[in-house]
Order: structure tokens, then sequence, then C-alpha cells
């Protein structure tokens, strides 16, 4: 009896011992499926790479619940240490002062090398604060790109279209070709968002809100944006522009049936479509007006970023920032760019893939860093609004009834203007 | 009849105080905290609140969409509670009636029921998806071009049928009991009396399950109003656009997508007024005209 109780102490002990010689870390990330097979690929990879640290990967579901789920455990004090939080989702974690460590801080406090100049242009600067430090970590970050059809644009006899002028001009052999010209998945991110971003136009005040969240307005009222939409309620008319609802995939599909000639989607949608598509696709740049601006800019990233949660000690943050170190190396994103279509987020990282030769292979794959190394402007570094999913809500609902015919452009974007910055100042007045 | 009494007078309290437990801490609780929330716009993570008295409460009536989700809310619980309610009685009608097999008639009609709501949701969703939707094909044949997500009253003609169905074997439970509960004495005296079967259900068989249509009525109101929000959100693939939504979708959407803790604990509060109103009403106006046997 008492061996067993001698033996059983010295177990634990020595179960004890290593589990202290090891620090935990806990991610809570929101990648499912297959893209959450290579973030436990990415967990494991850190883990044995060195040994002081053990990073555990937790999903908790789409983007919108793991914010939920971080907001509840930190307000209940069982915060994770680092949370995948996503573009529209970013002015909550950002504007709540003092719930997490800012990425650079981490870094440079742990003594690791950080220079915001390692990264790609377009990535740079999305999650930083309005003195330009990184807040948040770029993890799986994505650019809109136009898709097309191979087959479909040579039975019709055209090129890809570079500006939406050029679209005008192919969109009618393709309908004679037997196809839907254009569709999209996503109208807030692709044709709102980065619209704004592409021909360099400022989406909100107080420098497209990364200045505070006080009196910032949204400037989705401008001509330039009306333009737009009445074209493409013309060209949705004219059979030119397919709209499937709000959803990314019911867009999406009519393009993998060979229906729709031409898609914008994620620069992240590559890896899917080589799987659901049987016929040749190739990728390029998203369209601009050429009338608008003759030099179009680099987007904006979407997808999502890491954010350390503060209320931990120093040992877990030394983690973390290892962590980040590791997750910013050349080879780890070179690994999740070809893993996932995601774009790699440093320069080096690029490099790399390139040497590698896999461009050559799969030229479609470096489109979306091409378009994030374009000219960097005023208005291309991001933008941060609060109670920004809401925000999309009211875009989402206003562009489908514009599509119905329910309501008109001039109309529409006045709702949204109206409904948005009463958004945002009920956002402001919860930072106070 | 022979009165019992409790000996001690606290002894009633105490066998009662489980009960009002759980309701403090499941519902008055909570309830109590949105109505508080209701008056403040707060920061999520730190709970740091500002009191803006009943701007929660303006900003919910003036969203510009408002009016129609309230509408769209009304017609969809009128239809989803009076087309369950009456595809489920007449089930049961039917199925009391059959003689052979009855058991396996009764198995496959309740069925559905267990099914869990976002299972039943993802059936919807596939039924009635717009490129491999079967139910899309079949209408097809005959002109309509149902667009789930795309168009308005299409997109809400989907998301009754499925809360419809859902409903419909729930309903069918209870019918069914409510019929076999009917004394046979009583049965067969009015088939003496008269031959018209239909006459004698509307006289005789309607009214002795008025108690059950009642309880029933309230049951699915409930349902439709506040249990079928998940479904709803399986249909809009979680990006409403332009799709028709429920007054307690626009609660979950606000609340716990966007993190608006106050605008949606205000919409809630408006919600749970409405419904006490409505309870009010129902036992007001409906239940003294049933008669409990």
């Amino acid at each position: 009896m008492l061996r067993t109780t001698l033996m059983s102490a010295a177990t634990a002990a020595l179960v004890a011992g290593t589990a202290n010689a090891q620090t935990e870390i806990v991610l809570w990330h929101a990648m499912g499926g297959q893209l959450g097979e290579t973030v436990n690929a990415l967990a494991t990879q850190f883990n044995e790479a060195q040994s002081d640290f053990a990073i555990t990967p937790v999903y908790k579901g789409g983007y919108e619940d793991t914010l939920t789920a971080t907001i509840a455990a930190f307000r209940a004090g069982e915060q994770p240490n680092v949370v995948q939080v996503f573009d529209a989702g970013a002015a909550t974690i950002i504007g709540a002062e003092g719930a997490v460590i800012p990425a650079e801080d981490l870094i440079t406090g742990a003594g690791l090398a950080f220079n915001a100049d390692d990264y790609i242009p377009g990535v740079r600067y999305f999650y930083a604060d309005s003195s330009d430090k990184m807040v948040g970590m770029p993890f799986n970050s994505s650019t809109p790109i136009l898709y097309y059809n191979v087959e479909a644009l040579n039975e019709a006899g055209v090129e890809p279209p570079v500006t939406w002028e050029q679209f005008e001009e192919i969109a009618p052999a393709l309908v004679e070709a037997g196809y839907v010209p254009l569709a999209q998945s996503h109208s807030p991110w692709i044709m709102t968002e980065n619209f704004h971003s592409r021909h360099n136009l400022q989406f909100a005040t107080n420098n497209n809100g990364f200045d505070g969240a006080d009196g910032t307005e949204i400037l989705v009222n401008n001509d330039a944006i009306k333009t737009h939409f009445t074209k493409l309620k013309e060209w949705l008319d004219a059979g030119w522009y397919g709209y499937y609802g709000a959803g990314w995939g019911d867009n999406q599909t009519p393009f993998e049936n060979g229906d729709v000639a031409m898609w914008l989607g994620s620069s992240a949608s590559f890896g899917g479509l080589r799987n659901s598509t049987d016929f040749e696709f190739s990728a390029t740049f998203l369209p601009y007006w050429e009338s608008i601006t003759p030099e179009p800019v680099s987007t904006f990233i979407g997808g999502a970023a890491l954010f350390a949660m503060s209320g931990h000690d120093d040992t877990e943050n030394a983690g973390v920032a290892a962590f980040f170190d590791f997750l910013a190396s050349a080879e780890t994103q070179k690994f999740w760019h070809m893993e996932t279509g995601y774009v790699p987020i440093t320069q080096a990282a690029y490099d790399l893939t390139k040497e590698s030769g896999y461009y050559e292979e799969t030229p479609q794959a470096e489109v979306g860093t091409l378009q994030l190394t374009q000219a960097a402007a005023d208005w291309n570094k991001g933008y941060r609004m609060g109670f920004y999913v809401q925000i999309r809500d009211v875009m989402n609902r206003e562009y489908g009834r514009i599509f119905a015919g329910e309501t008109d452009v001039e109309s529409a974007f006045a709702v949204i203007e109206e409904e948005g910055n009463r958004l945002l100042e009920r956002f402001a007045q919860t930072t106070n | 009849m022979e009165k019992a009494q409790f000996t001690s007078p606290w002894l009633p309290y105490l066998l009662l105080a489980p009960q009002m437990i759980i309701i403090a801490i499941f519902f008055l609780w909570p309830a109590a905290e949105a109505i508080r929330a209701s008056f403040f716009l707060e920061d999520p993570f730190f709970g740091t609140a500002t009191f803006v008295g009943l701007q929660n409460y303006s900003d919910a009536f003036a969203a510009s969409d408002y009016q129609r989700t309230a509408w769209f809310t009304f017609v969809f619980v009128v239809l989803v509670s009076l087309i369950s309610l009456g595809i489920g009685m007449m089930l049961a009608v039917s199925a009391d009636r059959v003689l052979r097999g009855k058991g396996s008639y009764k198995t496959l009609l309740m069925w559905v029921y267990a099914i869990a709501p976002p299972v039943a949701g993802l059936i919807g969703v596939m039924l009635f998806d717009q490129h491999i939707g079967p139910l899309v094909e079949f209408v097809a044949y005959f002109g309509w071009d149902l667009q789930v997500g795309v168009d308005y009253w299409d997109t809400g003609f989907a998301m009754i049928v499925v809360a419809t169905w859902k409903q419909v074997p729930y309903c069918f439970i209870f019918f069914l009991s409510g019929l076999q509960s009917i004394p046979t004495s009583v049965k067969e005296a009015s088939a003496i009396d008269c031959r018209s079967e239909t006459r004698r259900f509307w006289t005789i068989t309607f009214p002795l399950l008025a108690p059950t249509t009642f309880f029933l009525l309230i049951l699915n109101i409930t349902y439709a109003m506040f249990e079928t929000f998940g479904m709803i959100d399986q249909i809009v693939k979680d990006q409403p656009g332009n799709s028709p939504v429920t007054l307690v979708y626009k609660v979950f959407r606000d609340g716990f997508r966007g993190n608006d803790i106050g605008g949606s604990s205000a919409q809630s509060v408006i919600l749970m007024i409405l419904v006490l109103a409505l309870t009010v009403a129902q036992f007001r106006l409906i239940e003294r005209r049933i008669h409990y046997t």
C-alpha cells in the first residue's frame, strides 16, 4: 500500500516536472476542415522545432464565433494566449485597448528581431495602429483577384480584361459563346472595400478610421462607386453579370460548373478551385476603371490575423513571441502559402517560393501576391471601422435590393451611408 | 374531496424552491440583465458601459429594415403556426381512421420530429439550393425560377416550408393523443345522429380538440418566433443579405455576430414585451371559449 502511494507520488512528480519544463500556449482559431489540418501541422512543426513551448490549436468555429468566444473568455479571465480575428472584427479587438499586446511590442520585447519592411506592402499596415505599429500578426491573408475559364475565353476569342472598360468590350462575345461573363462572391469585400483601395479612394474619415473610432464616418456614398454599381445593375439586366445572392459558395458554384466565364474570388480560393474544376482556369488582377484612375494600386488584404491576448505571464508571452517569429519565417510562410493558397506575408517567403519554381507550374498562385506588391498609396493600407460586421450586412442587403430592382443605386448608397454612420457612432460610444 | 394540509407553513415553499430557483437563474436573471444592458452601450471586452438611455431602442426602430423584418416575422409566425396546425390535425385525423398498420404510419409521421433543427435547416438548404436543389428543378417545370438567397419571397417561402415541415410531426403527436382521448361512446353516439363525416368532425371532434389546439397554437407561435433562427441562419448561409429574417435572427446576428450587446438587448426586450402582450391576449381572448373536460 505504502509502496503504491510512493510510486504514484513519484510518478506525479515526474509528470509535473516535464509539464513545468514546457510552457503551454493555447491558440484559438477559425480554420475548419483542410485549413484546420494545416494549422495543426504548423503547431506540430513549431512544437518539434523547440522544446520550451508547446502550442495547442483549438478550433472555435467560424470567425464570428471565435471572436464571441474570445470576448466571453476574456471577461471571465480565461482568455487563450493567441486568438485569430478576422478583418471585419479587427476594430473591435484593437479598439478594446489593453485586451491585446501589439505583436510588434511582443516580439521586440522578447528580444527577437522585427522589421516592418520585411512584410509585403499590402499586408504591412492592415492590422497596425495609427502610428503604423503592427498590432495583429497577419496570418491568413488573401486578396480579391479575377479567375477566368481559359476555354470560355478562347471560345469567345477574347483576352481577360485588365480594366472594366475592357470587360464591357468582351462581355457580348462571352454571352454569344453561351456564358454568363461575370460573377463575384463578396460584394462588400471585393466590390466595395477593394473598389476603394484599387482606385486609391478614401474609404472613411479619420485616416480610413485608423486614427480612432471617435467621429469616424464611412465615405461610401461617392460618385465612383455609385457609377460602378449602376454599371453592375446594367450588366445584370443585360445578362453580363450573374448575381446569386450574398453567399460565397452560391456565386462560386456557377463558375465551377462552367456556366460563368469569369469569377472574382479570393486569391486563397485557388486550392479549392483546382480540386473542383475540370477545365483549365487562370487568374489575373482585380480589374479597375480607367476612367477613375489610370494608375491602379495594390488592394487590401482580407482574411485574419493572430492577436496576443493580455493577462498572461511573461514566460507564456515569450512563447507567443517565439511562435509569431516562427510563423513569419520564410520557410513556414512558404509551407502555409503552398498548402492553403493564402499569400506569403513576407518578401523573403515570396522570394523563397519563387526560387522553388512553384509559380512556373502554377502561375495563378502568384497573382494575389503580385497584386499586393503593387504601388502603395494613401488609401490602400487598410481601414478600421467598428461594428463592421453589421455594416457589411447593410451593404449586402442594399446591394441585393439594387439587383432585385427594389431600390435604386442613389438611395441604396444613401442608406448604407446613413446606417453605416449610425453604427460607427454607436461603436465610438462603446470605446469611450 | 379530501383536503390535504401541510403541517409546516414553510414546506410548500421548500418544495417549490427547486423550480423557482431554476426560473430565477435561467429566466429572471438573464431577462433582468438584458433590460439593464439595453440602456447601455458597452465595450464587449471590458464591459465598460456608457449609459445611453433609450438610444438603443430608438436606433433599433430607426433601422430602415426594422419594419420589413417585423412584417416578415408576423407573416412567418402566422403561416408556420397555422399551416403546421392544419396539416398536423389532418394527418392525425387520417391516421386515427386507419385500421391496419396504424403503428407504422404513426412512427413514420413522427420521424421528422427526431431531426435536430440544424440538420432540418441543412436538408432544407439542400432541397432549395439554387444550383442542385431538387425542389428548385421541380418548380422550374412550372416556370417558377425559384432563387433562394436572391429573391426575397422565394427565400421566405423556403423558410416557411422548412419551419412548417419540422413542426408538423409535433402537432401530429399531440392531436393524435387528443383524438384518442375522445370517448368512444361520444363518437358512436354522433355516428348514429349524423351521417356526414365532415359535419361530425366540425361539430364534435374539433371542439373536443380545442384545448389541444390552443396549447399547440401557443407552442407553435413560440417555436416560429424563437426556435427557428438556427434554421434561418442555415438557409441564408450566414449572409442574410437581402433575404427575409425574423426579429430573433436579428437579435442573434447583432449580438452574437456583431458584438453589439446593447442594441441586441434592446431588441430582445422589445420582443419580450411583444410576447408578453401576445400571451395575455391569447389567454384573454381564446382561452375563455375553450372547455376543458
